[in-house]
């Protein structure tokens, strides 16, 4: 009961905040920046702000804590004891844990499997990783002869499917097989947790699909974990990173450092099926990203640009410099010579922004100074190296910087030194700060604020982010309710709000993807947009819909809402509050 | 009351046969009927992953293929009884199609289906996710461009615009039709609806009183597309007789949009795509009947034919065009498979398609004719056939928005 009420409050400081502004007319947005916002309605901004939606009870801690004070722990996140239920879910989520060469011989795709049984890669040392990756080979090739056997005029053979059911039966007693066909989840599940390891293992191969999927739901982490391998250990990366990110976005207490991952990840974007990149970007934003979204901009910077990840999706680490540049370098031929794509996205998205005053022969420039940025063994993990074979050592003018020649490596750290420090990059990086923080249209003096901080501070962010969330634009009319919330703000702000549990994360990851957001795959070194009118569409909307009637529901496999707060399928009163345009916004 | 044209059409047909009816005389039909007001249709097929377009549309004319490909080569046309249903089915005497293809063989010969050779984009890129980008986004180059070719070659709507003019079967709206117009994506048309028709009634009328005019429009949108395939959903959808859909999303896709656009709400421009192509290893197995590619080919054909049959006189507003991101290497590599190449094959599907032809100009594969002394050279670019389909079977004449940057030529297709 005590739940309910939690809930219902939740919604009641929610809706109180939506009537206020609804009151207004036809707004002139530059006022309302200056009109300051009640103090409930304060915390409220914070919390939709610095966290991923506000949990019930969150309200009052932050009243209790002092508004200020719990800000300037978000922007402290070593000052928060971080949930021990969030270290407890992911614990079995070992690969976010994993170097990149630990990925690739723990999670092989079924290629570098087969590598692996000829010798030419080196096996996972755990004896048995080494075990299932042999039997994982012995069936790949066992379907690959059936495929290629197939009269192939049926998409699905039969001749597929027909040794699994065989199986089953061969391998279960009549009672054991009813029970298998039958039962409740949870008697299956007893039933298979009875039987010898090795017996689990023939039925792990023997089982049906939709029958695995039964035991999934009731499964225990780890084995769970061996069901989920079954579709091949080289999409476990994958899931573990888009599991991982829910998990935090829901549990974490470091609410702000979850919410600036995510959105210096989209800055610094890299698509994670490109190739190599399946195993790079665990690291990346473990590594490269996560450290740095306190600190300096300029360290974030530099820390991307040598990143295996970034030099892998924008293709820098093919790029090498003219023939004549490049001294003793034997003429080759089809060499695949300079690629501009890390130079233009450098400038245009990472650092100065498309208006920032830079020209093409300042892309090409800096795309010279690039060259020889490489990585070692992109398939392997990879690690950042520098090719002085490759890099064109002549000089280069970059923003109206001459390099001299000769500069080496150190061409491509002055290309970022320079960028960091330029004015274009201060304004463009505290602008698109205010646009995730305060409004779609930020006020120009804001941001001017912010900018003139990252320029005195030397571009600190953690100084940056205070400016902002001490502001009265931040706190004001104009900016609350104002932004329209990403798909994966709408999924963890959702299950927030419901307070529910999450056993294990990948159907609301999928959730994500169908309302458009897949996660770590945005194709386009963009991001995705931050800008709350593209996330507006029919489909969209209806998804969003449909997801918060599912989840209020209790309809969303591996998550659990409390009986109490759950809806009832002929009252979808919560459905309905979650689903509404109130609930889109934050 | 039937019109005059409902009972021309369906004596017509009642005389040749349904199925056997062949376009022109369809058309002729509508001729003598006023000029028809049904919006024309585009259809946009992606195959992801890089189709071996030489061993789709076979050069069996050119002995440089069978030298360059010793184990994986389709087999020259034959009328041996034994060895026919794994080679070569002969479109000109100098290009024949995979055998898996045949039921797309009638639409060639009844001139509805035309084939483009040497296609492709111009970048060099052998990256799929680079060379599928520049394909949706129309523009081989520029990473920075935003929005989708399809999206931008919507025709400007007259009056109020139907809330399913740009439909994509899947779950993301594919990058081709992104951009300032609605388009939807679904994964299903049954899909598309509230589960719960309660709440679906106070859904509708909190967006509708949302103080919020993004929200309150993209409600009303929602909900406008909602009704409409509301009554779609009411009714079983049974393809016309003959159409068989192969098992599988393709197929299913396929289907669906031609159930959208039969059921007249408004479909203008449909996607659908269709994985797997990537072939480096067993693409083709003992036979040319046999293997990844022929099971991959035998899906897609037999998709695109019941499509076909389905559609019947609907075709004569309805073009359909397919496209992969690049073609693969001239040369077979060690492991009866293909690399990342260069240029393609693009087939273009319609009643008013002037098919029965392969277009483009042939450049050989002897090693100094091959783009960078390894693959099939391109002599047209794709955008030479989409500007003529927007342009000529839309009727959008702003190609400079479409493909900015670039003037594309005309091939006669339409």
């Amino acid at each position: 009961m005590r739940h309910r009420v939690a809930l219902v409050l939740c919604f009641a400081v929610a809706l109180a905040g939506i009537s206020a502004s609804a009151k207004k007319k036809s707004p002139e947005p530059s006022r309302l920046f200056q009109k300051s916002l009640a103090g409930d309605q304060k915390i409220l901004q914070a919390l939709n702000r610095l966290t991923f939606g506000p949990r019930p009870g969150d309200a009052q801690h932050v009243k209790s804590v002092g508004l200020k004070k719990w800000i300037d722990r978000q922007l402290h996140p070593d000052s928060i004891a971080e949930n021990p239920v969030l270290f407890e879910k992911l614990r079995t989520l070992d690969s976010l844990r994993m170097t990149g060469a630990e990925l690739v011989s723990n999670y092989p795709t079924p290629q570098m499997v087969r590598q692996m049984v000829n010798g030419q890669l080196p096996f996972p040392t755990d004896p048995d990783r080494r075990r299932m990756l042999t039997r994982l080979m012995e069936k790949f090739e066992e379907r690959q002869k059936l495929n290629n056997a197939s009269p192939g005029s049926q998409p699905a053979p039969p001749a597929a499917a027909a040794p699994a059911a065989r199986g089953l039966a061969g391998l279960l007693a009549p009672t054991d097989l009813r029970t298998m066909r039958q039962g409740t989840p949870q008697e299956r599940l007893a039933l298979f947790q009875a039987l010898p390891p090795e017996k689990q293992e023939e039925l792990l191969d023997a089982i049906p699909g939709q029958l695995r999927q039964s035991l999934v739901t009731v499964a225990p982490p780890e084995l769970r974990r061996r069901f989920d391998m079954i579709a091949g250990p080289q999409q476990m990366v994958a899931r573990d990173l888009t599991e991982g990110k829910l998990l935090r976005a829901v549990y974490s207490d470091r609410q702000l450092e979850e919410v600036l991952t995510d959105f210096w990840f989209n800055h610094f974007n890299v698509y994670l099926d490109k190739g190599a990149d399946r195993y790079l970007v665990t690291p990346y934003e473990r590594d490269v990203i996560r450290p740095h979204v306190f600190g300096k901009f300029k360290d974030l910077l530099a820390a991307t640009a040598k990143s295996p990840a970034m030099l892998f999706y924008l293709d820098n680490w093919q790029s090498v410099g003219p023939e004549a540049a490049v001294p003793g370098r034997p003429l080759r031929k089809n060499a695949r010579g300079l690629n501009e794509n890390y130079g233009r996205e450098l400038l245009e998205l990472h650092t100065l922004g498309v208006d920032g005053g830079y020209t093409q022969k300042d892309v090409t420039e800096a795309a010279r100074c690039f060259t020889g940025w490489t990585i070692l063994q992109p398939q392997r993990g990879g690690e950042f190296s520098f090719n002085p074979r490759t890099h064109d050592s002549g000089e280069k003018t970059v923003l109206g910087v001459t390099i001299p020649a000769g500069g080496g490596i150190s061409d491509g750290e002055k290309v970022l030194d320079l960028v960091a420090h330029h004015p274009s990059t201060a304004r463009f990086i505290s602008h698109k700060l205010a646009l995730r923080f305060v409004a779609d249209d930020p006020p120009p003096a804001l941001v001017d604020r912010m900018a003139a901080t990252f320029t005195k501070t030397d571009g600190d962010l953690r100084a940056v982010m205070q400016v902002m969330f001490a502001s009265k634009e931040f706190f004001s009319e104009g900016a609350y309710r104002a932004k329209l919330k990403t798909p994966l703000e709408v999924v963890a702000s959702t299950v927030r709000a419901l307070n529910a549990d999450i056993a294990y994360a990948a159907s609301l990851a999928n959730q994500v993807s169908q309302l458009g957001q897949p996660l770590y795959r945005k194709v386009e070194p963009t991001g995705y947009s931050n800008h709350s009118k593209e996330w507006l569409n029919a489909g969209g909307l209806l998804a969003r819909m449909n997801f918060a009637l599912q989840l209020a529901g209790n309809k969303v496999p591996g998550v659990a809402v409390d009986a109490a707060k759950a809806a009832k399928p002929d009252d979808p009163i919560a459905g309905i509050a979650l689903g509404s345009p109130e609930f889109q916004k934050r | 009351m039937p019109s005059r044209r409902y009972f021309l059409r369906n004596s017509a047909l009642a005389m040749v046969g349904v199925g056997a009816s062949p376009l022109w005389l369809e058309r002729a039909l509508y001729a003598a009927d006023a000029p028809s007001q049904r919006k024309k249709i585009l259809v946009a097929i992606f195959q992801r992953g890089a189709a071996d377009g030489l061993n789709v549309v076979v050069p069996h004319g050119e002995p440089a293929y069978y030298a360059l490909r010793p184990n994986i080569a389709i087999p020259r046309p034959t009328d041996d009884p034994a060895k026919k249903a794994a080679s070569a089915i002969d479109l000109d005497g100098f290009f024949g199609l995979n055998p898996a293809l045949a039921p797309l063989k009638p639409l060639y010969d009844q001139k509805h289906l035309a084939i483009v050779d040497a296609v492709g984009s111009p970048d060099p890129t052998r990256s799929h996710f680079d060379a599928q980008d520049y394909m949706e986004s129309g523009t081989p180059g520029r990473k920075a461009t935003q929005d989708g070719w399809m999206n931008r070659a919507l025709p400007p709507a007259a009056s109020k615009p139907s809330p399913l003019r740009a439909v994509s079967l899947g779950p993301v709206l594919p990058r081709a039709m992104r951009g300032t117009l609605p388009a939807i994506a679904m994964q299903t048309i049954d899909s598309f609806q509230l589960r719960n028709a309660q709440a679906s009634m106070e859904f509708e009328q909190r967006y509708a009183a949302s103080k919020d005019p993004l929200l309150q429009a993209a409600g009303k949108e929602t909900f406008e597309a909602v009704a409409m395939l509301q009554a779609i959903q009411k009714r079983p959808y049974q393809p016309a007789p003959g159409a068989e859909y192969p098992r599988g999303r393709f197929g299913q896709s396929l289907q669906q949009i031609a159930q959208l656009i039969k059921s007249d709400v408004g479909v203008e421009m449909a996607f659908a795509d269709i994985g797997g192509w990537d072939h480096h290893v067993n693409e083709v197995a003992q036979t040319a009947a046999e293997g990844q590619l022929a099971n991959l080919l035998r899906e897609y054909g037999q998709a695109l034919s019941a499509f076909w049959t389905d559609m019947g006189d609907r075709m004569s507003d309805v073009v359909v065009v397919t496209m992969s991101e690049f073609g693969r290497t001239a040369k077979e590599n060690g492991n009866r498979g293909t690399d990342h190449g260069h240029a393609n094959s693009m087939f273009v599907m319609g009643g008013s398609v002037q098919g029965g032809k392969v277009y483009g100009k042939w450049p050989g594969l002897e090693k100094e004719q091959l783009y960078e002394g390894r693959d099939l050279d391109l002599t047209t670019d794709f955008r030479d056939v989409l500007g003529e389909l927007v342009s000529s079977h839309l009727g959008n004449p702003s190609l400079k928005t479409v493909f900015p940057g670039y003037q594309p030529h005309t091939l006669g297709l339409v």
